[in-house]
């Protein structure tokens, strides 16, 4: 009994090394906020076109019934990581052949066109989102936000922060891969 | 005058909510039951804060939710639900009771009854041991030798 008692700081302390290890992780995000969203139906949401912007709104209803899976993209022009993005998103629509949708948050319609005309247009429908309603509907926390949605309308993955940089890309393709809208292996 | 400022100045630590004054709902009770449920609610981007006292762009709008849904005639629980079904368990400042909380929950009742155990362990232990141990010949020997080492002897 003694001898099992002598055992009983070392295993405290095995304990809460481990703890402290797994806290100091450099990979563990602790602003990662689990999404609720994952493997669920995409939210109800119904937003129209950015004024004076040829592209056309985005709902629900639009992200139901596709060919394959489709990007949605929360980005606002205010956004500064936005604009890092929004070049890598763009080579992923021109290169990749993927479908990218927009939801253009809490950004005035001027400011938002201008931006737009300035980067390039890589998305096939954006949803104006000025009050930030769909954003909350989405489990939005802040821009950039990028989802990843099924054929059928299901969230297949969630990235928070912008899509730069080789790990974030790599993590993305990755989960690109395993929605099946880029063929395996070819992520280099 | 004087007095006049000093109730300014007290005032002020009153007047620091994050609340802005075009958020609020005329009718009080409303008023006061979104005030009760934003404490409940934590804000996303700046955590372990609630909704009531952050200034973040989506505390504010999740604010304007709640009171809009408790105007819409929700009860506390039912606008509670709704943003919990958007934001998961992550908004609500006091964890709930499920599996992913089952360890959280239970920990600080097992490791009570674990350290009453350990506790009543030792107390049998040292009282079954008594304080007279009996000594084998050899360690009789070896006291009394010492015992006999260390007394002073008188020349």
């Amino acid at each position: 009994m003694g001898r099992i008692l002598a055992f009983i700081p070392l295993a405290i302390a095995a304990v809460f090394g481990g703890f402290f290890l797994w806290g100091l992780n450099p990979d563990r995000d602790p602003n990662n906020i689990p999404s609720v969203l994952i493997s669920q139906p995409a939210p109800q949401f119904d937003l129209a076109a950015i004024e004076g912007l040829e592209t056309p709104g985005l709902s629900r209803a639009d992200l139901v019934d596709n060919a394959g899976p489709v990007i949605v993209n929360v980005f606002a022009s205010w956004c500064v990581p936005c604009r890092a993005e929004h070049g890598i998103l763009t080579q992923m629509v021109e290169k990749d052949g993927l479908r990218l949708f927009g939801i253009n948050y809490k950004d005035k319609p001027e400011d938002a066109t201008k931006w737009l005309a300035e980067l390039g247009n890589p998305y096939e429908r954006i949803g104006s989102d000025l009050s930030g309603r769909a954003g909350i509907e989405w489990g939005l926390s802040g821009v950039p936000e990028t989802f990843i949605v099924g054929p059928d309308g299901t969230v297949l993955f969630r990235y928070v922060g912008p899509v730069v940089g080789d790990e974030a890309i790599a993590r993305f393709r990755e989960a690109l891969e395993q929605a099946g809208a880029l063929p395996r292996g070819q992520n280099g | 005058m004087r007095h006049v400022i000093i109730a300014l100045f007290l005032l002020l630590p009153v007047m620091a909510f994050a609340v802005e004054p075009d958020e609020m709902l005329q009718d009080l009770v409303l008023e006061e039951r979104a005030r009760v449920i934003s404490k409940e609610l934590r804000c996303v981007v700046c955590q372990n804060q609630d909704i009531d006292s952050s200034n973040a762009g989506v505390a504010r709008d999740l604010r304007i939710l709640v009171r809009e849904r408790l105007v819409a005639g929700d009860s506390d629980e039912e606008v509670i639900a709704f943003i919990h079904a958007r934001y998961g368990d992550y908004v609500l400042m006091r964890p709930p009771f499920n599996a992913s909380t089952l360890a959280l929950w239970l920990a600080p009742f097992v490791l009570a009854v674990v350290s009453l155990l350990a506790g009543w362990a030792i107390i049998l232990r040292s009282r079954r041991k008594g304080v007279v141990a009996d000594f084998s010949e050899v360690e009789e020997a070896e006291i009394a030798r010492f015992i006999d080492i260390n007394t002073p002897k008188d020349n």
